[in-house]
C-alpha cells in the first residue's frame, strides 16, 4: 500500500522557511546589490552584469583569486599526507590512543581569531617564542609583518598547526575500521608494506578521505579569521586573501556592488570546485 | 605439499604464564598427513583459531615446534612458510580486478606475467570464475567475494597448507551447501592439505577426513566422522556432536556391572583400567529404543517432550531423574506424561570414567 498525500509538506515548510530567512533572503539581498549601483537612501540605479565584468576583468580579482588557490593548493598538499602519516603512526589499542586523540582534537578546539592572536605573538620578533627563537638564537632574518614570504610561510604553517588534525581524525577512523584479518591475509599474500597501504589501507580510508579534503578544501578557501589576525592581509597584499579582499571591497571601500558581485563570483567558484572534487574522487564507485 | 608436524606445542597470551588455566593452548602433539582434508572443530573460545594462526604464523607459540616435512619453522613468518589461509569475513583487494586479486600473491613473489596468467586462468576455471575476472573485486556478492580469497590461497602452486577458518560464516545458507561441496571438489583436485576450522559439525562432518575435536585448548579426539560419532572418545564429543548429543548418565560401577540409580546397565564390554573416579553412561539417542510394556530388562521413564524435527522424532523423557533423548524413526507411543521403558542398545552403550571412555568392544578382547 502506497499513501499518496500531500502531508509531507508539513514537516518540509518549517525548515523551507528557517532556510529561507537565514540563507536565501540575505543572498538575494546580495544578488540585488551585484546588479544595482546605490547611494544611499534606497535609491537603485539598474547596473545589469556591469558590476561582474568589473570584477571579472580586474586584476586585483585575479591576484587575490590566485593567492587563494595558491593558498589552499598548499595546505592541502601539506595537511593530507602528513594527516595520514600521522594517522598511521598512531597506536591502534592501549593506554596512548585516548592521549593522543586529545592531544590532536586540542587545536581544533581554539577559537580561529585566538589561533590567528596565537600566532601573532608566537612569531613576533623581538618578544615571540618563535620569532625571537628564530632571530636571536638561530640567527635567520625572519619577519613576517616585513617579508612576504615569512608571512605566507607563518600563514601556512599555522593553517597546517589548526587543521590537520581534522584529517588525522577522519584517516584514523578509517583505518580503525579495517578488520585484523585484511593485515593477516596481506602478510600471507606477502604483500610489501607499501602494498598494504596502497591496496588496503588507502581503499579503506577513501570515504573519510574524500570528506577530509572537500571539508579542508571549503574552509581553507573560505578562510577570513586566522590570515586577518595574523597578517591581516599584508605585507603589503602579499597574504590579501579572496575573503579579506572581499571585506576590504565591501566595508573598507563601501562598494556594496561590486562587493556582492563578487560573492556571488566566490561562491560560485567554491561551489564549482566542491562538486568537482566529489565528482572526481568518487567516480570509481560508480562502475 | 609436506606433512605439517605439531610438537610439544603449548601457547598462551599472557606473559608470564603460571597454571594451566593460562594457556590458550595446553601442549598439542599432532601431525597433519599430507593431501588430507581435516576439520578442527570445537566451541568458540576453544584454541581452534589460536592453532589455526600458530601453523600459518601470524602468532608464534610459547612453547614447541611446528615442521614442516621436519624442517622447523616456528620462527618463519606467514609468506615463508608456504601457506593459504582464508578468513571468517571474505578478504578481498577492493580496488583490484578479479584477475589481480587472484595475480596479487604470485605478483608479489615476482612470478613473471606468463606464470601468473596460466595459473589465474586455471585458479578462475576451477573456482568458475572466468567471466568475472575482469570486474571490480568490490562489486562481487559473498559468496564470490570468499571464492575469490579461496582462489588467492590455491593460486600459488607450492602451497603446503590450505587453511580455512570458519569461511563460510557470512554465507547465505542456500549458497552455503554449494561452496561446501566445491571445496571437497577443489581438495581433491589440488590435493592440497586442508585445514577446515569451524564450530558447526555439519560442515566438519562433511568436509574432512579427520576430524580434530578440541576443548579448553587441548585436543580431544581425532577421528573420522564416523568414529566420533559411535566411539567419542570423551563425553565431550559425545555431547558437542550429535544432534540431540549424546546421553550421559551418572552410573555407580561395582564390580564390572555399571548401575544407574540401582538399575543395571549392559554395557558393550570390559571396563579396561582401574575405572576410579566420576563413572557415567553414555548412549546416543539414536540407539535408546522406547517400548510401552514392561520388559525384563530397561529403564522406567516417563516421556517430557516429544519434538517432531522432520525425518524423526526426538523424544525427551525422565529416566529416574536424568534427561534421555531418544531418536524415535517410527511412530512415538504417547505424548507427554506417558510411562514407557527404556533399552540401551548394548554395543553402542559406553562407560565413561572422568569424562574418558573406559571401556573396549566385547570383539577386542
Amino acid at each position: 500500500m502506497k499513501t499518496e498525500n500531500q502531508k509531507a509538506w508539513f514537516f518540509v515548510l518549517p525548515v523551507l522557511l528557517l532556510v529561507a530567512f537565514n540563507a536565501l533572503i540575505p543572498m538575494m539581498t546580495v544578488v540585488n546589490y551585484s546588479v544595482q549601483e546605490t547611494f544611499g537612501d534606497n535609491v537603485f540605479f539598474w547596473q545589469g552584469l556591469d558590476w561582474f565584468q568589473q570584477i571579472l576583468r580586474s586584476d586585483r580579482f585575479h591576484a587575490a583569486l590566485g593567492r587563494q588557490f595558491m593558498f589552499t593548493f598548499l595546505i592541502l598538499i601539506i595537511e593530507v599526507p602528513l594527516g595520514i602519516a600521522i594517522a598511521l603512526s598512531m597506536p591502534r589499542q592501549g593506554f596512548w590512543v585516548p592521549v593522543c586523540l586529545v592531544l590532536m582534537a586540542l587545536p581544533m578546539l581554539i577559537p580561529w581569531n585566538v589561533v590567528g592572536a596565537m600566532w601573532n605573538i608566537f612569531t613576533l620578533p623581538d618578544i615571540g617564542l618563535l620569532g625571537y627563537f628564530l632571530n636571536h638564537t638561530l640567527g635567520i632574518d625572519y619577519d613576517m609583518t616585513q617579508d612576504p614570504v615569512a608571512a605566507w610561510v607563518t600563514i601556512v604553517t599555522m593553517d597546517v598547526w589548526h587543521w590537520t588534525s581534522l584529517v588525522v581524525l577522519l584517516s584514523y577512523a578509517g583505518l580503525v575500521s579495517i578488520p585484523d584479518a585484511y593485515y593477516q591475509a596481506a602478510k600471507i599474500d606477502g604483500a610489501s608494506s607499501w602494498s598494504v597501504f596502497r591496496y588496503i589501507q588507502l581503499p579503506k580510508m577513501k570515504t573519510v578521505l574524500t570528506i577530509a579534503i572537500l571539508l579542508r578544501f571549503m574552509d581553507s578557501f573560505n578562510i577570513y579569521t586566522e590570515p586577518f589576525v595574523l597578517t591581516g592581509g599584508g605585507p603589503g597584499n602579499s597574504t590579501t586573501l579572496l575573503s579579506i579582499d572581499l571585506v576590504k571591497i565591501a566595508l573598507g571601500q563601501f562598494d556594496l556592488g561590486p562587493a556582492a558581485a563578487m560573492s556571488l563570483i566566490y561562491f560560485a567558484i567554491t561551489l564549482l570546485v566542491s562538486w568537482l572534487f566529489y565528482t572526481l574522487m568518487t567516480k570509481d564507485d560508480q562502475n | 605439499m609436506a606433512k605439517i608436524t605439531l610438537s610439544k606445542l603449548r601457547h598462551s597470551y599472557m606473559p608470564n604464564p603460571k597454571s594451566d588455566s593460562d594457556y590458550a593452548l595446553k601442549e598439542i602433539d599432532l601431525d597433519w598427513n599430507d593431501g588430507g582434508a581435516y576439520a578442527l572443530l570445537g566451541p568458540s573460545g576453544c584454541g581452534k583459531s589460536t592453532l589455526l594462526n600458530i601453523i600459518s604464523g601470524l602468532l608464534v607459540p610459547s612453547e614447541g615446534q611446528i615442521l614442516f616435512d621436519g624442517q622447523d619453522v616456528t620462527e618463519l613468518p606467514p609468506d615463508q612458510r608456504n601457506i593459504a589461509q582464508v578468513f571468517q569475513f571474505p578478504v578481498i583487494y577492493d580496488t583490484m580486478t578479479v584477475y589481480d586479486n587472484l595475480a596479487f600473491p604470485l605478483r608479489n613473489r615476482g612470478r613473471d606475467e606468463e606464470t601468473v596468467k596460466r595459473r589465474v586462468m586455471a585458479i578462475a576455471e576451477m573456482l568458475e570464475v572466468t567471466d568475472m575476472l575482469t570486474t571490480r573485486a568490490s562489486n562481487l556478492s559473498p559468496d564470490n567475494k570468499q571464492k575469490i580469497s579461496m582462489g588467492r590461497g590455491l593460486v600459488r602452486e607450492d602451497v603446503n597448507v590450505v587453511m580455512f577458518d570458519e569461511p563460510l560464516t557470512v554465507i547465505d545458507p542456500h549458497l552455503k551447501w554449494k561452496l561446501r561441496s566445491k571445496l571437497k571438489e577443489l581438495h581433491q583436485r589440488v590435493k592440497a592439505t586442508m585445514i577446515y576450522v569451524t564450530h558447526d559439525q555439519t560442515e566438519a562432518l562433511t568436509f574432512a577426513d579427520q576430524v580434530v575435536v578440541m576443548q579448553l585448548g587441548e585436543v580431544v579426539q581425532i577421528g573420522t566422522p564416523v568414529e566420533l560419532f559411535e566411539r567419542p572418545a570423551h563425553t565431550f564429543v559425545g555431547h558437542f556432536i550429535g544432534s540431540p548429543g549424546m546421553n550421559i548418565l551418572p552410573c555407580t560401577l561395582t564390580g564390572g556391572v555399571a548401575e544407574i540409580e540401582g538399575q543395571p546397565v549392559a554395557l558393550e564390554g570390559p571396563v579396561s583400567g582401574t575405572a576410579a573416579g566420576k563413572t557415567e553412561v553414555g548412549i546416543r539417542p539414536e540407539f535408546v529404543t522406547l517400548t510401552t510394556d514392561t520388559p525384563d530388562s530397561g529403564l522406567p521413564a516417563t516421556i517430557t517432550k516429544v519434538s517432531d524435527v522432520g525425518r524423526h522424532t526426538v523424544v525427551e523423557c525422565n529416566c529416574l531423574g536424568h534427561k534421555v533423548n531418544a531418536v524415535i524413526d517410527g511412530g512415538v507411543p504417547g505424548g507427554k506424561g506417558t510411562p514407557v521403558h527404556l533399552e540401551f542398545q548394548r554395543d553402542q552403550t559406553r562407560l565413561y570414567v572422568d569424562g574418558w571412555l573406559a571401556t573396549q568392544p566385547e570383539h577386542l578382547t
